[in-house]
């Protein structure tokens, strides 16, 4: 049984681990800020989720699954907000999204003009 | 049980210090002095991930409280005050310091050689100071935090000392910047529109806990990582925070400069008045044990803290309640008054070139 839950925990934190990893090259190959912001929220979230939940499974049940259990609900409440927070700011100031519009495809695909974006007219 | 193929903790450590590597090679790569303060706090947060390795906790509680948190603040404050990109300069001022750095980090190298192993038990640092402390600490002061017994009791004078530079630092950004908006023309910016209601919501529900965790973290000292230095800038963070969201205006209505200022002082006072009543009581300068005279020990109630068969070094005990409050008093006060001088002068700075 312990042996099971030691799998389980273990299997749970590597995917965690995996989906952070999948975010981090999101972050890298996302052509726009949003996309990006998608991506680097999948870590803070699902990335995190998993890892919490498969140390809970890892851990004594007891003090650590409530302090895990906390943990998870401050990630919970903080990085959305802050996904939200950036993406509201970035979309104050100008960045329009450019999933949809290949236009980072023909030429103009500098790092530089894929971060910047344009400015809203 | 077979061994495994690479040491757990000595993979760690190698994976953390490239990953610093790799930040301070982008720091300075980077043209953005703004990516530069953001990749100085991630740096931070691993540097208090690689000592959490290493067992010190409460460094590393500082290192992230202090490192990434506050001073990015105070810098991206200072950001917004001048140029956010690095000014290029001719190659041929950049040799001399070139020469230095390449000069000085090879001595330093060179000596981190002669350094004893980590955890070496026959370290002198480990033999001698260190081994008393830690024989003496729980018969001497009762605290089962060694690092806050030493910080605040044993060495009470050099913290003394900290919360005085800390002091300093707060008249003198003080001096340059002005000492923050004044509270009659503090303007209620709607630096939020509409569509932050979702960041003021979940920060109500925040700054609250935030405070309570620096709470936790003060009283929490003696027995724990943590202490007045750390739950001072937690403090101020969830104020900075407050006038982040909510607008300087109403921030400044809650904490008045001007009773930051004073606060700022009083922790000074609080500290050393402490030690004086040791001096006045018969003791020594921040010499605890006379904190109290047997009068007044007699009239704590025996069973204050828990087990009123055990001894308890009451002096002490209160005497590092005290100092670490004025730390706390101090620390967080200094932080929000340079939190208020950045802050004022940048409205300052928007509104003249609004005007102009």
């Amino acid at each position: 049984m312990a042996d099971a839950l030691h799998w389980v925990g273990g299997g749970l934190v590597a995917i965690g681990a995996i989906w952070s990893i999948m975010g981090a090259v999101g972050v890298l190959r996302f052509p726009d800020v949003y996309t990006r912001i998608h991506a680097a929220s999948l870590t803070d979230t699902g990335g995190a989720t998993l890892m919490l939940l498969g140390m809970a499974f890892l851990a004594e049940p007891g003090i650590v699954t409530l302090k895990l259990f906390f943990v998870w609900a401050f990630v919970m409440l903080t990085t959305p907000t802050a996904s939200n927070a950036l993406a509201s700011a970035a979309y104050s100031s100008g960045h329009r999204p450019r999933i949809g519009n290949f236009e980072f495809m023909r030429g103009n695909d500098s790092p530089e003009a894929a971060t910047k974006g344009e400015s809203r007219p | 049980m077979t061994t495994p193929f690479l040491d757990a903790n000595f993979a760690l450590n190698v994976a953390l210090l490239l990953m610093l590597l790799a930040i301070a090679l982008a720091v300075v790569r980077t043209r953005s002095l703004l990516a530069a303060i953001l990749l100085m706090g991630v740096y931070s947060f691993v540097v208090a991930a690689w000592l959490m390795v290493m067992d010190a906790a409460d460094v590393a509680f500082t290192e992230a409280v202090v490192g990434a948190g506050i001073s990015t603040i105070v810098l991206l404050g200072a950001i917004l005050l001048t140029h956010g990109e690095v000014v290029r300069v001719n190659w041929r001022l950049q040799v001399v310091p070139a020469i230095l750095v390449l000069v000085v980090g090879g001595v330093l190298i060179y000596a981190a050689g002669g350094l004893p192993n980590f955890g070496d038990p026959a370290s002198p640092a480990n033999s001698h100071v260190g081994r008393i402390y830690l024989e003496t600490t729980y018969g001497d002061i009762g605290a089962p935090n060694v690092v806050t017994a030493v910080l605040a009791s044993y060495r009470g004078f050099d913290t003394l000392g900290e919360t005085t530079v800390i002091f300093a630092a707060c008249v003198g950004v003080a001096l340059m910047l002005g000492f923050g908006p004044r509270v009659d023309t503090a303007p209620t910016v709607d630096v939020m529109g509409d569509h932050h209601v979702v960041l003021r919501v979940i920060s109500k529900m925040l700054i609250p806990l935030i405070v309570l965790f620096a709470l936790y973290v003060q009283f929490h000292g003696d027995l724990g990582a943590g202490g007045g230095f750390q739950a001072g800038v937690i403090m101020a963070v969830a104020v900075i925070l407050h006038a982040m969201i909510f607008g300087l205006g109403e921030t400044t209505k809650a904490f008045r400069p001007g009773v930051m200022r004073s606060i700022s002082a009083f922790g000074v006072v609080l500290y050393t008045g402490v030690g004086i009543v040791c001096l006045v009581n018969g003791g020594g300068f921040l010499d605890y044990d006379f904190l109290f005279t047997p009068q007044v020990e007699a009239m704590i109630p025996p069973g204050l803290l828990g087990d009123p068969d055990k001894p308890h070094h009451w002096g002490q005990h209160f005497g590092i309640l005290f100092i670490e409050l004025g730390v706390l008093l101090t620390v967080a006060s200094t932080m929000v008054s340079i939190f208020y001088g950045f802050a004022g002068r940048t409205i300052e700075a928007i509104k003249a070139e609004r005007g102009s």
